[in-house]
């Protein structure tokens, strides 16, 4: 198996950046970072294909050996599907968060609050965690909030 | 015979788009739902019996392996499909119970029946695949709708949760797809069958690589230490019949496919020391977990993770026997966890609250819910005769037989984790279900005097009634779990048979490739055209 290596750098930049940006604490940056991941997985998929040929058609003409090994490009077609829904399904989650946090950032767990000590909630988390658990679909408070903040907005 | 296989999948997928298109008529809803499980249920027990006469191969398309896709049907397969459809179908009547109680206040959007049916589709998708890229694409189909679920409602507590979920669920698909990627790179297929015969031709230095990419990726679905940490934050803040699906078989789907893996990628001895370490530190840490805990939901999570250290033991020792006490294991385990999340759903709704520091008179007050709890936990505890201790005990012997140091430790470990496990859940009987309610404020005990502050022991909500339909759901799973000790011969010898067969990979193979696997001399460079 050949292997191009300009093919071979791009996928090593991919995955560093994207790995880079996966361990951020941003939810959009973390959305970036599985884009370039998973497009990095899709070179790899390229890669281990190997050396690129003729389009893999039976016409008498091409033999199997000049031909491109075509799976790995119908893995690629439904990886890149899966990646396609996920990233929406990402951005609609990471709009909700801000929506009813105002954050765009990954958030402490539960035990992680418990950790720092017994007291629990400090007075600033409360603030922006006060919207209640599970009753409402579409958060009523964090409406409230928004348009108390485009009030402030006017006023200022 | 072979037509019912694709059949599992099919018919939840398209009552799920049915479903769909009704999204006004929740009753319709409710039917087609139900009415799709039932059916798979039916086919789940058509195959297990099938199975075991003999391997179905459903040749997808027509063409023949390894050029088309392969669904295969074994005992493992059949087993497991029919064990998850049941689970399913009961937790479906559990949250039907629950949406006619609540004018569907926990599920408040009509996508939760296709939702949790295309789940069950990517359970059973991965369940019967044959082929290491529709492995994925089945793990690819449930997590995604397992995202949907997690989220349900998109409260900020469970927007949080999910978070965390979804990001390391992603880091993990992405690992797995790269592992899938390397392996045709070196053996240029991703037919299982196909990967299980090439595969000892590659240098052992690669195949480790190779290994250890698969392991770390399926063990984070499994939740395996040290990869589980996202679970017992993110799970219970789902909806309780949710929980209950998700911890019953999502993690399950991540044990099946490192039995897969163990027994025919590389059927071979090199990790299976480093499995063990992670069985023992899976099942310690999980259970000292749980002893922390408060709040029961995300107590049955730690013990979950315990659990699954169990059955990574029974799969690290390498043998027919443990493979097959792994089996018994999966099923006894998906049951009564699944049995255990939907009775903490029912305490949750009679006692208000799930946190064990304010919780108390259960017993009193609700003595049916108290007896489907009670069972279960005994169970999970591993007390005899139910099928927990049987399940246990065949580990163990399994170990015994291998006789190695690492696995008497983990014998006694074993033993002692599920003493653990008992002690937290008879915590929560004692103080849950025996103290009275007049004595929970101000109640001072060395139980729980650490533990007061734990996550989830704040608030208390308002308390409801349990409706019939969901007791009849639970008491129906706790009575399959009970199934599961009075059949525990024939399942155990079910079970054993599969064990061989897995062991000997060999099995697989001819089941896929009858005939040797046809016109494809030419291509053992690697990375070829198929």
């Amino acid at each position: 198996m050949s292997a191009t290596l300009a093919l071979v750098v791009v996928m090593a930049v991919l995955y560093a950046a994207g790995v880079f940006l996966m361990l951020e604490r941003s939810l959009t940056r973390v959305l970036f970072g599985f884009l370039l991941v998973g497009n990095a997985t899709n070179l790899l998929i390229l890669i281990v294909a190997g050396v690129p040929g003729a389009a893999p058609i039976v016409d008498g003409e091409t033999t199997p050996e000049q031909m491109t090994d075509p799976l790995p490009e119908a893995l690629i077609l439904t990886a890149i599907v899966i990646t396609f829904g996920v990233s929406a399904f990402l951005l609609a989650l990471i709009y909700r968060s801000w929506r009813l946090a105002n954050r765009d950032d990954v958030q402490d767990d539960d035990a992680d609050v418990a950790m720092r000590g017994g007291a629990a909630f400090s007075v600033a988390d409360d603030a922006d965690e006060a919207v209640d658990g599970d009753s409402s679909e579409f958060g009523d408070e964090a409406e409230a909030r928004r348009a108390a903040r485009a009030d402030r907005e006017e006023s200022s | 015979m072979t037509v019912l296989v694709p059949l599992v999948v099919l018919i939840p997928l398209l009552a799920a788009a049915l479903a769909l298109v009704l999204g006004r008529s929740r009753a319709a809803q409710r039917i087609i739902a139900l009415v799709a499980l039932a059916a798979v249920v039916v086919i789940g027990a058509v195959l297990v019996v099938a199975a075991d006469a003999d391997p179905l191969v459903m040749e997808v398309g027509g063409w023949a392996a390894p050029f088309g896709i392969v669904l295969v049907v074994d005992r493992l397969s059949a087993l497991m499909v029919a064990v998850s459809a049941i689970v399913l179908l009961a937790v479906l009547v559990f949250s039907v119970g629950q949406g006619f109680a609540d004018g569907d206040e926990e599920t408040p959007v009509s996508i939760f029946f296709p939702t949790y049916l295309i789940l069950g589709a990517g359970v059973f998708t991965a369940f019967i695949a044959g082929d290491l890229f529709n492995l994925y694409v089945g793990f690819e189909i449930l997590l995604v709708a397992s995202y949907v679920l997690m989220t349900l409602g998109g409260t900020t507590e469970r927007i949080r949760a999910g978070t965390t979920y979804i990001v390391v669920s992603l880091v993990s698909s992405v690992l797995f797809l790269a592992s899938i990627a390397m392996i045709y790179g070196a053996v240029g297929t991703v037919n299982i069958a196909q990967i299980s015969q090439r595969m000892a031709e590659i240098p052992i230095g690669v195949q480790v690589v190779l290994h250890v990419m698969l392991l770390v990726a399926f063990g984070i679905k499994a939740a395996v230490f040290p990869l589980a940490f996202w679970l017992p934050d993110s799970y219970p803040t789902a909806p309780a019949p949710v929980t209950a699906v998700f911890a019953g078989l999502l993690t399950k789907v991540g044990v099946y496919a490192i039995i897969r893996t163990e027994t025919l990628i590389f059927p071979g001895p090199e990790l299976n020391p480093l499995l063990m370490g992670i069985a023992l530190a899976t099942m310690v840490v999980g259970v000292l977990g749980a002893v922390a805990q408060a709040d029961i939901k995300r107590m049955l999570s730690f013990t979950l993770v315990s659990h699954i250290g169990y059955m990574i033991l029974g799969v690290a020792l390498g043998s027919a026997i443990g493979t097959a006490a792994t089996i018994y294991y999966i099923v006894h385990h998906i049951v009564v966890q699944a049995t255990l999340f939907l009775a903490a759903g029912l305490i949750e709704r009679r006692g208000g609250s799930t946190s064990i520091t304010r919780l108390g008179g259960l017993l009193a007050a609700a003595p049916v819910v108290a007896v489907l709890f009670f069972i279960p936990a005994l169970n999970l505890g591993g007390i005899p005769p139910f099928s927990g201790f049987l399940g246990k005990f065949a580990l163990f012997q399994a170990a015994a037989i291998d006789g190695s140091p690492l696995a008497s430790v983990l014998i006694g470990a074993g033993a002692l984790v599920s003493l653990l496990t008992l002690y937290t859940l008879m915590r929560v009987w004692t103080l849950a279900f025996l103290r009275p309610a007049a004595d929970v404020a101000g109640y001072e005990s060395a139980l729980i005097g650490r533990i007061a502050g734990s996550p989830g022991s704040e608030e208390v909500r308002d308390t409801r009634t349990v409706p019939r339909l969901m007791t009849a759901a639970t008491g129906g799973l706790v009575v399959v779990g009970l199934a599961l000790t009075v059949f525990a011969g024939p399942l155990f010898e079910y079970a054993g048979r599969a064990g061989e067969a897995l062991e000997t990979p060999a099995v697989y193979i001819d089941t896929v490739f009858p005939h040797g696997i046809p016109g494809l001399e030419a291509a053992p460079d690697g990375g070829g055209a198929p």
